[in-house]
């Protein structure tokens, strides 16, 4: 891969995704395209770039959802999912008595271990949630992982990591060497394909939202400004929660975080009007203009 | 520091997992079966326990049933790491007293999980 190869890559991922790679992400850029060129009887990278060039929608679509397949366990980091049903599921139980409905966004729910794991949080809590409508709604760019999230279907290595072996006797059933979820935690899980740079207010409003371990990837104004529209469509009792290294802090005043619940950020009721960074627009601009 | 007993009747499966978990600042004590790591557990009881199933002279679900029996016995957490993959063995080894169930093969991050999420970590 020459230098203008990596260049052309890293304008091609920040327009279609967001994805900022800064000159020291060489490696992963060959880590994942490596294997797709030679999928594609290719002899290396800079053959893949040509093709891009060339228009190969295909293949681009290919390499943008290689790039932008993010590793995800279940009960990732476990403290977010504490604070769930230790917090935060009680707490809008009691705001929430008077329409019985809850709605959670997993931002990225790549192949399915977080969404499935909220899901499994409030199965958990049984009684108290019967009869109410509880929406889990999960996105994410990369259209083949969501087809694995929809299929419920995880290795022996995928279930072993994070998820707690009572859990995994409960709710999955085992097909050969697969682990199948339950039709009733899948059923509780949406899907949907979208594009945090893209306009996604037609999601409605959420009470809970999860978007952990995705904006690192993305540069600061466009980390603004997603925050700022995530803003717009939650609750103002609502809950964000982020990924153990990420923050809100210097970035908006949208959120603030917890008082004792690391992690998690509660809508700032003092916060001026959400606005836009205007250097954010640029990017989202080219990615509409598609 | 904490001591984990490694029981497996492999010695490659022992040196992987004192690898492993020297690497979790565990003190790694090792027997090769059942029988053995009960008379280790008579003389001082580990933290914690990471259990083959299948080995001669005791098997691990024999020795897990003896532990539980024994005075502070319910104490060290037990994780079952063996290739008895399948929910039967699964129920049985909850049932007996196992607090996790590692599926061989397994690597490090299977091996943190799992005693993170009983707390030994």
């Amino acid at each position: 891969m020459t230098p203008l190869d990596y260049e052309f890559l890293c304008k091609l991922l920040k327009e279609r995704s967001g994805l900022d790679l800064s000159a020291d992400k060489r490696y992963l850029v060959e880590s994942r395209l490596l294997p797709l060129a030679r999928r594609h009887d290719l002899p290396g990278i800079s053959e893949l770039v040509q093709k891009i060039r060339a228009g190969a929608e295909a293949i681009t679509a290919e390499v943008v959802e290689a790039m932008t397949t993010n590793e995800t366990f279940f009960f990732r980091d476990k403290l977010p999912f504490d604070h769930l049903g230790e917090e935060i599921i009680p707490a809008l139980l009691q705001a929430r008595a008077g329409r019985r409905a809850l709605r959670i966004w997993c931002a990225a729910g790549s192949t399915g271990q977080e969404p499935y794991s909220i899901a499994m949080v409030l199965k958990e809590m049984g009684a108290a949630l019967s009869g109410w409508r509880v929406e889990i709604v999960a996105t994410d760019l990369n259209q083949a992982v969501l087809e694995k999230s929809k299929s419920g279907l995880y290795s022996q290595f995928e279930v072993q990591r994070g998820l707690p072996i009572q859990l995994l006797v409960k709710y999955f059933k085992q097909t050969g060497e697969m682990w199948q979820l339950d039709p009733a935690i899948r059923a509780m899980v949406q899907h949907r394909q979208l594009n945090l740079l893209h306009d996604f207010s037609h999601l409605g409003t959420f009470d809970v939202v999860f978007c952990r371990n995705v904006l690192i990837y993305f540069d600061q104004d466009t980390k603004i400004s997603i925050f700022n529209r995530i803003a717009k469509m939650l609750e103002p009792d609502g809950y964000l929660a982020l990924g153990a290294a990420e923050t809100v802090v210097g970035l908006t005043d949208a959120f603030k975080p917890h008082a004792t619940r690391r992690g998690i950020y509660r809508p700032n009721a003092d916060r001026r009007a959400p606005s836009i960074v205007p250097s954010a627009m640029p990017a989202l601009r080219l990615v509409a203009a598609r | 520091m904490k001591t984990c007993l490694v029981v497996d009747d492999s010695s490659v499966i022992r040196k992987v997992a004192r690898r492993i978990l020297e690497g979790l600042d565990f003190q790694i004590v090792e027997a090769e079966d059942g029988e053995k790591a009960l008379e280790i557990c008579k003389r001082s009881l580990p933290e914690a326990v990471l259990l083959d199933w299948n080995m001669p002279v005791m098997d691990g679900y024999e020795f897990l049933r003896n532990l539980r029996r024994m005075p502070g016995g319910d104490q060290p957490k037990v994780v079952f790491c063996t290739t008895e993959n399948d929910v039967a063995h699964i129920a049985r080894a909850l049932h007996a007293g196992a607090n996790e169930y590692i599926m061989k093969p397994f690597d490090k991050d299977i091996v943190m999980a799992k005693f993170h999420e009983v707390g030994l970590i």
